[in-house]
């Protein structure tokens, strides 16, 4: 069975479902029970037309939840009596679920667990084990998100800007289990790119798409870390990389610059370089330096400061970095990392112990661990 | 059944028999701890004990109630905390034999030289419910 087609479904059939009648909420529960029937019967079964199919059974699920509420029953002499399935609201319906679903007025975390469900088609369940938590609790979390839009209307125009950081974030999370949340979001983005003409949504797709392709160089079999430098390049996924590529090189072709295209670029670069040693240090400060003008962001300005120990020595780094908040982030191993770059061995064990402590997670933590033993072990020599 | 907490400490445990920070450590050295501790969660995972872990960042922050109407007050973190935990795992174990047996086996973790680091780990029985039958 196609999963991945019937996840793409979702959004369409519950616009159908509103565009019927029934409300977001109902109408996303009604497709979401079609949905996990289908799983159990489309091995065996499947159907010639899928999402006529999904169209049908969600309908009658809505129904059958309608009649079942006795405090809805004139609500639903009102639905049965006019099922205008026709094309009805102009634009795409399915695109007003991504405004919807990552909504303002929601938290991010339920509007990545909206999101994943509602535009997704992800059950409650697999998105639960994604994030580590009880099933009970996702289904708290996205019942109250719906609550919380249950109000706004789907022919309002949204802002692109927060369903972006709502994909981000699915991105980031990357994959800790069965599903994998990063194929998850590019699988979201794509979608969102060929339902809008917009240059950023373009550039996030090619920053997912460009991170994506390093993926299987950057761990090891154990889990552990490789910095970007050690990375074996052979193992990078080209046909991710050209496609990141070219989708990047037709979003900058028109001329407005954003955070996502900026931080693709900056991706591209590292993926032309065939070894560490030929990246183009020099064009990627001058991403940064976009990236600072556009975000203001302090992330951006530490990266920036390790980028110009490249392109200008460590020194030149070490000063980009003593002008920024060392409680910053990562301050304190890109200070090691630069610090033994200078060739001071000493103050770079201290510092990578010291970001170890300090390490926001476990792989990190090993990885900066490992790096103090390194230097350490070797001083003792 | 019965559940269990076993506590790592960075701060408040009595020292251990090998007790080296671990950045004074060989990278190998390291590499074979991790790779011990993996393979113990997999195996009580296989059978069926393992229920949570989690490591814990050195650095937290103590909150408390400041009365209505006031943000809490916070404050911390302090470096006179005597306990300071590291980390958890919860267990489910038939016995309390086999709890002590479980953890034996985690502080036998290699550390420094390779030898075991020999460390001591807190055992916490869970209050759980009370059973059906009491008399």
């Amino acid at each position: 069975m196609d999963e991945v087609l019937l996840r793409t479904l979702t959004p369409e059939v519950i616009a159908v479902l509103v565009r019927r009648g029934a409300d977001f909420s109902a109408a996303e529960d009604a497709v979401q029970e079609a949905l996990i029937e289908a799983l159990r019967t489309w091995p065996d079964r499947p159907p010639r037309d899928p999402k006529g199919w999904l169209v049908t059974v969600s309908w009658r699920k809505f129904l059958d939840a309608v009649r079942a509420d006795a405090s809805r029953r004139l609500r639903e002499q009102r639905v049965v009596a006019e099922p205008s399935p026709g094309p009805g609201t102009s634009g795409d319906d399915s695109l007003q679920l991504y405004f919807l679903c990552a909504h303002p007025s929601l938290t991010p975390s339920s509007a990545v667990a909206l999101t994943l469900r509602a535009v997704g088609g992800l059950t409650t369940g697999q998105i639960a084990r994604a994030y580590l938590v009880g099933e009970a609790t996702m289904a708290q979390r996205i019942s109250r998100a719906k609550r919380t839009v249950a109000g706004i209307p789907l022919d309002q125009p949204g802002d692109v800007a927060t369903v972006l950081r709502v994909l981000y974030l699915v991105f980031n999370e990357g994959y800790s289990g069965e599903l994998d949340l990063a194929a998850e979001a590019i699988r979201l983005t794509r979608q969102l790119a060929a339902r809008i003409d917009h240059q950023e949504v373009a550039g996030l797709l090619a920053l997912m798409l460009l991170h994506h392709a390093r993926r299987s160089a950057r761990t090891r079999s154990d889990g552990s870390l490789v910095p970007l430098a050690e990375q074996d390049r052979g193992l990078w996924d080209t046909r991710l990389i050209a496609e990141g590529v070219e989708v990047l090189q037709r979003a900058l072709a028109r001329d407005r610059l954003g955070e996502y295209q900026a931080q693709a670029a900056i991706a591209a670069l590292h993926a032309d370089a065939r070894t560490a040693e030929e990246t183009d240090w020099v064009q990627i400060v001058e991403w940064y330096d976009e990236l600072v003008r556009l975000t203001d962001s302090p992330v951006a300005r530490l990266n920036r400061a390790v980028a110009v120990g490249e392109a200008d020595g460590p020194r030149a780094g070490l000063a980009a970095l003593a002008s920024l908040d060392p409680a910053l982030p990562r301050h304190t191993a890109a200070a090691a990392y630069l610090h033994e770059r200078d060739g001071d061995r000493v103050a770079a064990a201290r510092l990578y112990a010291e970001a170890a402590r300090q390490a926001p997670n476990l792989p990190e933590r090993d990885h900066l661990t490992l790096q103090a033993a390194r230097l350490n072990t070797a001083l003792r020599r | 059944m019965a559940k269990y907490l076993l506590l790592k400490h960075y701060r408040g445990a009595p020292t251990g028999v090998n007790d080296v920070p671990m950045d004074q450590w060989t990278p190998g050295e390291i590499s074979a701890h991790l790779q011990y501790m993996d393979d113990f969660a997999a195996r009580l995972q296989e059978t069926g004990e393992y229920i949570d872990g989690q490591a814990l960042s050195p650095e937290g922050t103590w909150v408390r109630y400041d009365g209505e109407g006031r943000p809490p007050v916070t404050d911390g973190p302090f470096a006179e905390t005597k306990d300071l935990i590291a980390g958890w795992m919860a267990l489910d174990v038939d016995s309390y034999d086999r709890a002590v047996e479980l953890a034996g086996e985690l502080s036998a973790a290699p550390g420094a030289g390779g030898r075991p680091i020999h460390e001591w780990l807190e055992l916490r029985p869970f209050l759980a419910m009370p059973p059906t039958v009491t008399e």
